[in-house]
Formats: structure tokens, sequence, C-alpha cells
């Protein structure tokens, strides 16, 4: 009986919406993500820049704004959610000294000493990361985005060492049963690979927005860095930002602006 | 030959227990019938192309996809795909079991794609973590 019915509504829609059944599956079970399956149409779409970037209205940043967007991130991309020395982070929040060490910021204004500023994957322009990969795991596209291709990391943890931001982070154990909230559209990984943020690579492939961009409502700017006329150099043109441990020599894509 | 009558028998032992196998299995027909997606004619390549040479594809699919960001498959019949293990082969061939276990179990080979891809587009929750052994021994 109730396969009738599921059969049933199955054909209803076929015929009033004119398309294959084989996309109707979501009749039956709803998904427990909302997001559709992209399309090849959508990858026609996909954003194209030479160089991406992002500026950070940090004042903007609260703490619940910091959380919201981890939460975007962590979701879209199945980081698993384990607490204490074994975290797995994409997207986190630190403090003035933690965030900027090699600023020396004595007698910082209370109020920037007390906000907290979004940390990710800086992106950066000559990656250390990179560098240090043995197996070329980890590499850097054309528009500057640094990827991982997770199906050639060994695991060695180079990548960890050589990034001088901590924007990496180690499955020291199999990360599935700690996915709180899981997107089925998008690979989980295993034990023994590094991750990190990918500058949502999958979603601008889709012509979207990175999705923590998308939760941050104006308060992360994201764009090319080399076209003068986009959102993110006109940020950048109009506001005073500085980057992460410049004397790194890595030259982060991620500007702050404070 | 110095010790022709132990080393000839000795060859002809050898040979034997190498062919047994294959002696075997002759006249045994290799038959594995996955079960195929009912709603669905087309695959992106055709069938036989697919047997052959799946693992070949989606190791082309996966270098093209992540490292070269070119994401669009284009078959020979002008068709566009979309390379992905889970959003595109699982939406059609939605039970893993019967399809790619069936061969796989029957030739006795474990590949470990399935360590972080999911099973379909709309799986409820992770596939729980398998033994050692299942996922390919490492
Ligand atoms: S922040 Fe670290 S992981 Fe990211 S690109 Fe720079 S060096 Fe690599
Ligand atoms: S750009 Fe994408 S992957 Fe990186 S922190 Fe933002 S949401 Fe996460």
């Amino acid at each position: 009986m109730k396969s009738n019915r599921r059969e049933f509504l199955k054909l209803a829609a076929v015929s009033a919406m004119g398309i294959g059944a084989a996309r109707l599956g979501f009749l039956g079970d709803a998904p427990a993500f909302a997001e559709s399956v992209p399309t090849a149409a959508n990858f026609e779409e996909g954003l194209k820049a030479k160089h991406w970037g992002m500026a950070i209205f940090t004042a903007k940043m609260t703490p619940e704004m910091n959380a919201k967007c981890r939460k975007a991130c962590h979701t879209e991309h199945n980081v698993p959610d384990i607490a204490g020395p074994k975290e797995i982070k994409w997207f986190w929040g630190a403090n003035f000294e933690e965030s900027f060490p090699t600023e020396h910021g004595h007698y910082l204004s209370e109020e920037i000493e007390h906000r907290q500023f979004p940390l990710l994957c800086n992106q950066c322009e000559t990656p250390m990361c990179v560098k240090v990969c043995p197996t070329q795991a980890t590499f850097q596209r054309p528009d500057g985005i640094v990827m991982m291709d997770f199906h050639r990391c060994i695991g060695c943890r180079y990548c960890m060492a050589g990034c001088p931001y901590g924007a990496r982070s180690f499955n020291f154990q199999d990360p599935r049963p700690f996915i709180k909230s899981f997107n089925p559209l998008f690979p989980t990984r295993m034990r023994g690979v590094v991750e990190k943020c990918n500058f949502c690579a999958e979603r601008l492939a889709i012509g979207k927005l990175p999705v923590c961009v998308e939760a941050a409502e104006g308060a992360l700017v994201f764009g090319d860095l080399s076209d003068e006329q986009s959102d993110i150099r006109k940020a950048l043109r109009e506001h005073f930002a500085i980057r992460r441990k410049p004397d790194a020599g890595t030259s982060p894509s991620v500007y702050y602006i404070l | 030959m110095y010790n022709a009558k132990y080393i000839i028998p000795g060859i002809i032992f050898f040979l034997a227990l190498a062919f047994a196998p294959v002696v075997y299995n002759m006249g045994h027909k290799f038959e594995v019938t996955p079960e195929l997606p009912k709603d669905q004619k087309d695959c992106v390549l055709p069938t036989q192309e697919m047997r052959d040479k799946h693992m070949q594809l989606l190791n082309e699919w996966r270098n093209e996809a992540v490292r070269d960001g070119n994401r669009i498959f284009v078959n020979a019949k002008g068709q566009k795909y979309v390379k992905s293990l889970t959003n595109t082969c699982m939406s059609c061939h939605t039970d893993k079991a019967k399809f790619c276990d069936r061969c796989h179990d029957t030739v006795g080979v474990a590949p470990y794609c399935w360590d972080c891809h999911n099973l379909t587009p709309d799986q409820k929750s992770p596939i729980p973590p398998v033994a050692q052994a299942a996922s390919g021994g490492h």
C-alpha cells in the first residue's frame, strides 16, 4: 500500500513537471540536507577570478556571527565536531594576540583586545604548505585557491608544520561518528588525512559564494583581488586592513579590516 | 642433462600447480549481474565500456575535477554530466550493495572510495566506519 502511494505520487509529479522520475527520490524520503543536487548546467555558471581573496570587517564579526559562519562552513563540508586537542577546524575564532602575534599590540584598546577575529586558511599567495607537501596533495590553483586533493594526502603532516597559521587539522580518528550536521552532497574525510578551508571551491564552481560569506551578512567580502573594480578592492581601498603574520612571508589573501 | 629424472617431473609438477586454477575454472562462465537502475536507460558511457574501465574513468574524473577544476563530462553523444561519484553515479545506482558490491565482492576487490564518499546524494547520516579489512586494509 505504502509503495503504491509512493508510485502514484511519483507518477503524478512526473506528469505535472514533465521531467524524468530519476531525480524524484526525494518524494519518498526527504533528504537531511535541503540543497538539491547540482546539475551540469549549474557548473557552467561557475565564478571565475584571477586571484580570490577575502576581506573581513572584523568589527561586525561578533562572537555570535563567528559561530554562525563556523556552523555554516562546518555543515557544508561535513567537518566533524570533536572537542579538545583533536579538534578539526576550517573556520574558528581567536583574540587579537593569538591572531596577530607579530603586531605586539601592547596597551590595546579595550574593544580590539576583546574582539574575536575569525580565522580560516589564508589561501596564501606563496603558501608554505604547498612547498613542503611531498605528494602535491596540497597545491595552488591558478586562481590562488590553495586546494587539497584528499585522495593524495598521505597524512605526513608536513603541511601542518609548514603552515604558520595553524590553519590545518589532522584526522586522528575516523571523523564520521562526530559529524553532527551532515551534507550528503559533500564527501567526508577518513582517518589519517589533513583538512582545511578550501575557499568553497565546490560552491564557486556552481556560481555561489562561500557559505561563510553568505552567512556573514556583509561582514565578509569575497572577490577578485586582481580586479580593481571588485567589492573586495573597494573595501580595501576605503579601510585600513592588516594581514596575519606578514613576516612569515606567505602573503595571505585574507585581509582583516580593523 | 644431469638429474633430468628429477628436474623434468619437477617442472611438470610446478606447471600443473601453477595452472590448476585455470584448469579448475575452465568451462565455468564468469557472470555477475549487478542490479541496474530501472528508470534510466543511458549511463555516461556504454555498458561495456563502463564494465571495463569505470575505475579509469573515476580516476580521470577525480583528477580533472579536483586538480583542474574541470567538472563537466561530455560523452560521445554530447550529453553532459557532473563529474561526481556520489552526486552523479550514485544518484542512479542508489543501492551500492546491489550494484558496486556484487562485482567487487565476487572478484575480491575492496575499493576505499566509501571511506570518504557518500552512498547517495540523499543519504541521511554518514555511513558508519567500516572495519579495517573491509575498507581495503588501510
Ligand atoms: S594559511 Fe596555511 S594552510 Fe592556508 S595557504 Fe597559508 S600556509 Fe597553506
Ligand atoms: S571559505 Fe568556505 S571553506 Fe573556507 S571557511 Fe568559508 S565556508 Fe569554510
